[in-house]
């Protein structure tokens, strides 16, 4: 039997406000351990929590962008469970009425264009950081854990996917893809590396063409791209594998182990404990004006998908237009700015995305840090399709311009990479290789065609490669 | 100085014609306590180094002429479920021995800005939870009145501390009706204010939904003045009113002609203290004489507001009680893991009364039960509001018996949880609908013990309760005193 893969995402991307959900301390990165707390984030007895307004913009804004309805109020609600990590034994989070709900997200790789429905966006809080000190710093092997509560109470936002992916591929598409609208839309930085971005995935298989789901495995702590994708894999190879041998699946919650490639399954099964969910008595019902939220909407950035379709409109190839419209803001407006000086936009497109981007990453530089225009990809473009220089002397044009010598002409006459397309100057080379190779004349006169190539040859070579190919094959053409 | 207990208005009289100082206030104050502690046991903490500067700082300013107003320089007692920068802060647990909390309450600083002088920290059941102060980790509190009796709860330290003038005033905070029930059995006045009035910014929380803080004090004019100090919006409680607060000392002498006064008909008969209904009877006959309205009215779901409290309290507990796990303050036994401490410092640090509550409360959280429990609770809460809601287009204030009895015995319910929820059946619908009620005494029963009087009022309706209340005060004219020993003897001051 065929088995199929259903595959959920939930996403948690941490936002980085100035200031926590619901105290004053700064959101923080790396700083020395519990440096911005306070009695809200500590849970000090007799403290309340106060809703940080600018999260809730920021998760309105990204709701809209994932397409979703945004409910004219909504509701915090206390997700009860004892972690050491957890100051108050409880997170204030969202339950049966969250900020965004209903949405969708447009998703396009190299094998397929597809829509992945989004169950539902909404606000909570991250916990502490336990770090485990002493012996192999893992939970098992550890001496002593801390708690840092830095991160403790940061604003936190949850999108859960609804099951509509069917590989580990369309996953880390799906993924990626709304990392580029959480960025996108100025919630959040989704630094990968600070895991300021993290994934858990619901895994089922089901027989092909069964509309029935399967028993739901719920796979937890991938950090990555790389990572969601190959624990994804591992899970589905792991349930086939069960099925195959007349297994069971069963619904539990595993946790996906970096360095090992395998998923584990956890000691006390998460899926089945009972949060006791209740209405967070602390903070009153949110009430959504629909103005605002509509005023929100005009607000919204172009998103990816309907960048990339603009600039296939514009005549970009797929691949290079989604690369483009993911790429990084930079890149894009170097791009839109040669389109607006006049460069072609498939030429453009192309020089964004392969020599820029490579010499870039050759440099360790970004874009900032050299001296390249839009207006000069415009003229370096120009110079191609004009003939003047050739594609291999473009890409040296473009390192001359970059090392900042100048515009393309300049660079291009300094570093003598002009082609010569003086037609009188060119026709007296050519003289002087007939003059100088009469025998090979005599073969090509006589019928044999590859000696043509000898000639062409010999030219570039009189002329240090500066020659323009096609002009000097129209000369050659009419003399022979 | 005058002689006689003092009311936060004679009290600040003789501050400002220089009769007293804010140090001799204290002083006096002080040796009260000093008297009636070994006795009555109402604090927990007695700030003297901390009142003595607060004092002594009043009396400066005030030489100077900065006065801040009706508290400066009035000694006042605080429950010590408020956090008091620096000051230890237990609510009557083990689990919070030796807690100094690194900030102060809202309602405090406000004090502390009003110029108050905070006394000390008083006794209460643990986290608030009971009725007679017996669940203090640290003993109970005994009723000044007859020191075999409770003196209600749980702000049973500040009632007995004002009824036994070792504080003017003090705060307490109410839930269920743990300032005026005690108030009610020590014979003073307990007053909870509408829900959101005054923040419940460092109040440590026991059901986050029905908590208010609010004055315990000699007369309803000094609940007024207490109250106004503390009352306002708090940017840091995201549940405190952000509308301006009532004028609760505005009206106190409009009386009550023109009013109508809804008795509450659930609210009396079978299982209420005979001399009770009788003084209650007799105090409305007296109401009526001076022009009000008065007229049986019925709300049929107070008889279930109890049930319904008991399962939305300690559903609210159970989470808020989740924080004392041994991991970052007060008491941490420590396991061989983080669950193990978290469990073995809460089996160790809570009181029978709270561990009752928080299996209560999770039970009625839980998958599955939810709906039945939980669930059904708050459907009755929205219910009982609207049936508030009706009644109060009858009637101007609701009226009761604050309690159905009168101080009862130490130990007397402490085997027999049910008997001891019902001290609270006429103060709690209050909490659950977040509306404001006042208790006033009006007399004593044949054992010599106090009778309280309840005015309930629609929300931020503290205005007519405050006029129906002083009026009830004027008309009881309850002037009697705790027994010799432990009130203050005729002619010695205070
Ligand atoms: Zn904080």
């Amino acid at each position: 039997m065929k088995w199929e893969p259903v595959i959920g995402i939930e996403v948690h991307v941490e936002l980085d406000t100035d200031s926590k959900m619901f105290c004053g301390c700064r959101v923080s990165f790396g700083d020395p351990p519990n440096t911005h707390v306070c009695p809200v984030c500590l849970a000090l007895p007799g403290s309340l929590p106060v809703p940080n307004r600018k999260a809730i913009e920021r998760i309105i804004r990204l709701g809209l962008a994932l397409n979703c309805r945004i409910n004219p109020g909504s509701v915090f609600h206390r997700k009860n469970y004892y972690y050491a990590d957890l100051p108050k034994n409880y997170q204030i989070s969202q339950y049966d009425v969250p900020v965004c709900v209903d949405g969708w997200l447009d998703v396009e790789s190299d094998e397929s264009r597809f829509r992945v429905g989004i169950e539902r966006v909404h606000m909570e809080e991250d916990t502490g950081k336990s770090v485990h000190v002493g012996e192999g710093g893992r939970i098992h092997s550890a001496a002593e854990t801390l708690v840092d509560f830095n991160r403790a109470g940061t604003p936190l936002v949850e999108i859960v996917s609804r099951p509509d992916l069917r590989s580990a591929a369309d996953a880390r598409t799906y993924a990626q893809e709304l990392r580029a609208v959480v960025v996108e839309t100025g919630v959040s930085d989704a630094r990968m590396e600070r895991g300021s971005i993290r994934f858990d995935a619901n895994v089922s298989i089901r027989p092909e063409g069964s509309p029935e789901l399967g028993v739901k495995v719920e796979i937890k702590n991938m950090n990555s791209f790389r990572s969601l994708e190959k624990a994804i894999r591992s899970e589905i190879e792991r349930q086939t594998a069960l099925v195959a041998t007349g297994e069971r699946v069963v619904m539990e919650t595993r946790h996906w182990d970096e360095e090992g490639e395998v998923t584990h399954g956890m000691r006390t099964k998460e899926g089945s404990s009972d949060y006791r969910y209740f209405t967070e008595p602390d903070l009153a019902p949110m009430v959504f004006d629909g103005s605002w939220v509509e005023e929100a909407r005009s607000h919204l950035p172009e998103l990816p998908a309907l960048r990339r379709d603009r600039y296939r409109g514009m005549g970009v190839k797929p691949a290079a237009a989604r690369v483009l419209a993911s790429s990084d803001p930079q890149l894009r407006s170097l791009f839109e700015e040669a389109v607006e000086s006049g460069a072609d936009a498939v030429a453009a497109g192309n020089w964004v995305t392969g020599e820029v981007t490579a010499s870039l990453r050759r440099r360790e530089v970004s874009l900032e840090d050299v001296p390249l225009r839009g207006g000069q990809i415009a003229a370096l473009t120009r110079l191609v399709s004009e003939g003047r220089v050739s594609a291999s002397a473009a890409r040296e044009v473009l390192e001359g311009v970059m090392d900042g010598e100048g515009s393309p002409s300049e660079v291009a006459t300094r570093r003598n990479l002009l082609q010569l397309s003086d037609r009188a100057a060119l026709e007296e080379v050519v003289e002087e290789v007939m003059a100088a190779n009469p025998e090979a004349v005599e073969r090509y006169r006589s019928g044999e065609g590859k000696v043509r190539g000898f000639l062409v040859g010999q030219v570039m070579r009189a002329t240090s490669g500066r020659a323009d190919p096609r002009a000097v094959n129209e000369i050659l053409s009419a003399r022979l | 100085m005058p002689s006689g207990p003092l009311s936060i208005g004679a009290a600040g009289a003789a501050l400002r014609s220089g009769e007293a100082t804010a140090v001799e206030l204290l002083a006096a104050v002080m040796s009260r306590a000093e008297m009636t502690e070994s006795e009555l046991h109402c604090y927990l903490n007695l700030d003297r180094e901390g009142a003595m500067a607060a004092a002594r700082q009043a009396d400066r300013e005030l030489d100077r002429g900065e006065d801040r107003g009706p508290l400066h320089g009035i000694p006042v007692a605080v429950k010590d479920n408020m956090c008091t920068r620096g000051l230890e802060t237990t609510c009557s647990s083990k689990i919070l021995a030796g807690y100094r909390p690194p900030y102060d309450a809202t309602a405090v600083a406000r004090l502390r800005e009003a110029g108050a002088v905070i006394v000390g920290k008083t006794n209460l059941d643990e986290f608030a939870m009971g009725s007679s102060t017996e669940n203090s980790a640290y003993g109970p509190t005994r009723n000044p009145w007859d020191t075999g009796r409770v003196p209600g709860g749980s702000s049973g330290g500040s009632a007995a501390a004002v009824a036994a003038g070792s504080a003017i005033a003090a705060l307490g905070s109410d839930t269920g009706g743990s300032i005026r029930q005690p108030a009610s059995l020590c014979g003073v006045v307990g007053m909870k204010p509408t829900y959101g009035l005054v923040s419940r910014y460092g109040l440590v929380a026991f059901a986050s939904s029905l908590d208010q803080i609010g004055p315990l004090t000699r007369t309803v004019g000094d609940a007024a003045l207490l109250l106004s100090a503390v009352a306002g919006h708090d940017p840091a409680d995201a549940t405190s009113y952000a509308g301006r607060a009532p004028d609760f000392a505005g009206s106190l002498d409009r009386g009550v002609d023109g009013l109508r006064l809804g008795v509450v008909k659930e609210l009396g008969g079978d299982g209420y203290q005979p001399d009770v209904s009788e003084a209650t009877e007799e105090m409305l006959n007296k109401l009526a004489a001076q022009g009000a309205e008065v007229m049986e009215v019925s709300l049929p779901l107070f008889d279930v507001a109890l049930s319904a409290y008991y399962l939305i309290a300690p559903a609210e507990c159970s989470a808020n009680l989740a924080r004392f796990d041994g991991m970052r303050y007060g008491l941490s036994i420590k396991g061989s893991t983080a669950s193990a401490t978290m469990a073995g410092t809460r089996a160790e640090g809570f009181g029978p009364e709270v561990t009752r509550r928080i299996l209560l409360g999770t039970y009625a959280l839980s998958a599955g039960y939810f709906d039945a429990f939980y669930g059904q609770a708050q459907r009755v809460r929205s219910l009982l509001q609207a049936e508030f809601d009706e009644a109060y287009r009858k009637v101007d204030v609701l009226v009761s018996p604050t309690s159905p009895t009168t101080a009862f015995r130490l130990g007397e319910r402490t085997q027999d949880p049910l008997a001891m929820y019902m001290s609270d059946i006429c103060t709690i619908p209050s909490n659950l609908s977040g509306h404001p009620a006042i208790s006033v005494p009006i007399g004593l029963d044949s054992k010599h013990l106090p009778i309280g009087f309840q005015v309930m009022a629609p929300a931020l309706g503290e205005q007519v309760m405050m006029a129906v209340a002083a009026e009830v005060e004027r008309l009881a004219g309850f002037d009697a005193l705790p027994p010799p020993a432990l009130a203050p003897p005729p002619g010695v001051p205070l």
